[in-house]
């Protein structure tokens, strides 16, 4: 998808936990995210600690979008 | 099993017919009986139980620039041979051949209901468009490899005709046609499994049991300057729905996407939103919703002013077993939305 929609010049960040996988499908800007069944979170926290994290996360997307990149790139 | 001799035609373009070189490849299709060129290595190999009774031969650049009108008349020149077998090429790499024979090959089977084996070199034009619906064996870019193309022609078209069980496209050598058939393994997938990953980590080769396609790529969209000025879209392959999934977006293998208006609406919770995504344990995504789709931290970011605005809908699907073609359908109509908008950035987030 993320390859479909740079295709048609919109900017893609893909956040996502299987790297790999998000390489295959072509995102040029990967996001590493926390776990398969929580990306934006984490249970173990509380919900004040989990929400600065999925902050975290976000704002590196805001970031990449703002980084210049030459092919796929993980920040 | 066989009480007569079995009748094969043999497909070839001017060159390999013997009629000339470029400057023939507009002659419209014509037949020789008998075999011809190529057509001598492949009676040899044949044996006593099939012959070569006639070889159809068209210009490439005819069949190619007529390509109805050349495909039916070859075809009708195969069928007044009354084959039980269709061999074509093989082309090797040479593009042109390899589609004509691809077309001539998939008429032949689709309409005389018979076997047909063409033989190509991977990168051929005629594999991408033709690997799906006919046999191919892989040959090399050159007639350097005739001979061993003809040797696996014959063979696979042999067991073809004869009704016999093929094995995997690596033990025939043809090019796979996306077909999956189960069988039984000597050993059991843990121990496979072990024993790949050990000749792995040795460095040996090995070979997959389930190799990935080969996905194309799109150059990075260039950087945006200013954040504050842009609308930004939230889509979501983790299945997070409005509670009740009024769509139906399937838990696997999705057929379709949801979109879902967040207008006006700052944070989601478990009474709103669920996920539909199978595969993965629900439980955290349900509890709360932001950790699949972020839109908490966006609103906080939206009114910040770090982005311009949030667009107004978000998109979600499951990720799960859903086909490449299926994700590009859905995010060729999402952009088609995000552009008439005026949408240039999207996160997406995935499980």
């Amino acid at each position: 998808m993320a390859k479909e929609l740079e295709k048609e010049g919109i900017l893609t960040v893909h956040i996502c936990t299987i790297v790999p996988i998000s390489k295959t499908v072509g995102a040029n800007r990967i996001i590493p995210a926390v776990a398969i069944p929580h990306p934006l979170g984490d249970p173990s926290k509380s919900k004040e600690q989990e929400k600065a994290l999925r902050r975290k996360l976000v704002e590196k997307a805001l970031e990449a979008m703002q980084t210049k990149v030459e092919g796929q790139t993980v920040f | 099993m066989i009480d007569r001799r079995l009748k094969v035609v043999h497909y070839l373009n001017q060159f390999f017919g013997q009629i000339g070189g470029e400057e023939k490849a507009n002659i419209e299709p014509l037949k020789k009986d008998g075999a011809v060129g190529p057509g001598i290595l492949f009676q040899q190999m044949l044996g006593q139980d099939a012959e070569i009774v006639g070889t159809v031969i068209c210009g490439d650049n005819y069949f190619n620039e007529n390509l109805e009108t050349a495909k039916e008349a070859v075809l009708a020149l195969i069928r007044g041979y009354s084959p039980d077998l269709l061999l074509a090429g093989p082309a090797f790499n040479a593009g042109r051949y390899g589609t004509a024979c691809g077309a001539v090959c998939e008429g032949v089977a689709a309409r005389l209901a018979i076997p047909a084996v063409a033989g190509m070199f991977p990168e051929n034009p005629g594999v991408e468009l033709y690997k799906k619906s006919i046999y191919i064996i892989e040959t090399k870019p050159s007639s350097m490899g005739m001979k061993d193309a003809a040797q696996k022609m014959v063979g696979l078209a042999l067991k073809l005709v004869r009704g016999e069980s093929l094995g995997s496209p690596a033990e025939e050598g043809y090019i796979p046609r996306g077909v999956r058939k189960n069988t039984f393994a000597k050993e059991r997938g843990a121990t496979r499994a072990v024993d790949m990953l050990l000749l792995k980590v040795k460095g040996d080769p090995f070979v997959t049991e389930y190799p990935m396609p080969v996905f194309d790529r799109v150059e990075p969209s260039p950087p945006i300057a200013d954040l504050s000025q842009v609308t930004l879209a939230l889509i979501t392959s983790g299945g997070i729905v409005p509670k009740g999934n009024p769509d139906r977006v399937e838990s696997s293998s999705a057929s379709k996407y949801g979109k879902y208006d967040i207008s006006g609406v700052e944070a989601l919770s478990p009474e709103t939103h669920e996920t539909t995504h199978g595969g993965y344990d629900p439980t955290y995504a349900n509890e709360d919703p932001h950790r699949v789709l972020p839109l908490d931290v966006v609103r906080d970011l939206e009114q910040e002013g770090a982005i311009g605005n949030l667009y107004p809908h978000y998109y979600a699907t499951v990720g799960n077993g859903t086909s490449v073609a299926n994700a590009r359908k859905f995010a060729q109509e999402i952009a088609k939305d995000l552009l008439k908008d005026g949408v240039s950035a999207v996160i997406i987030s995935s499980t």
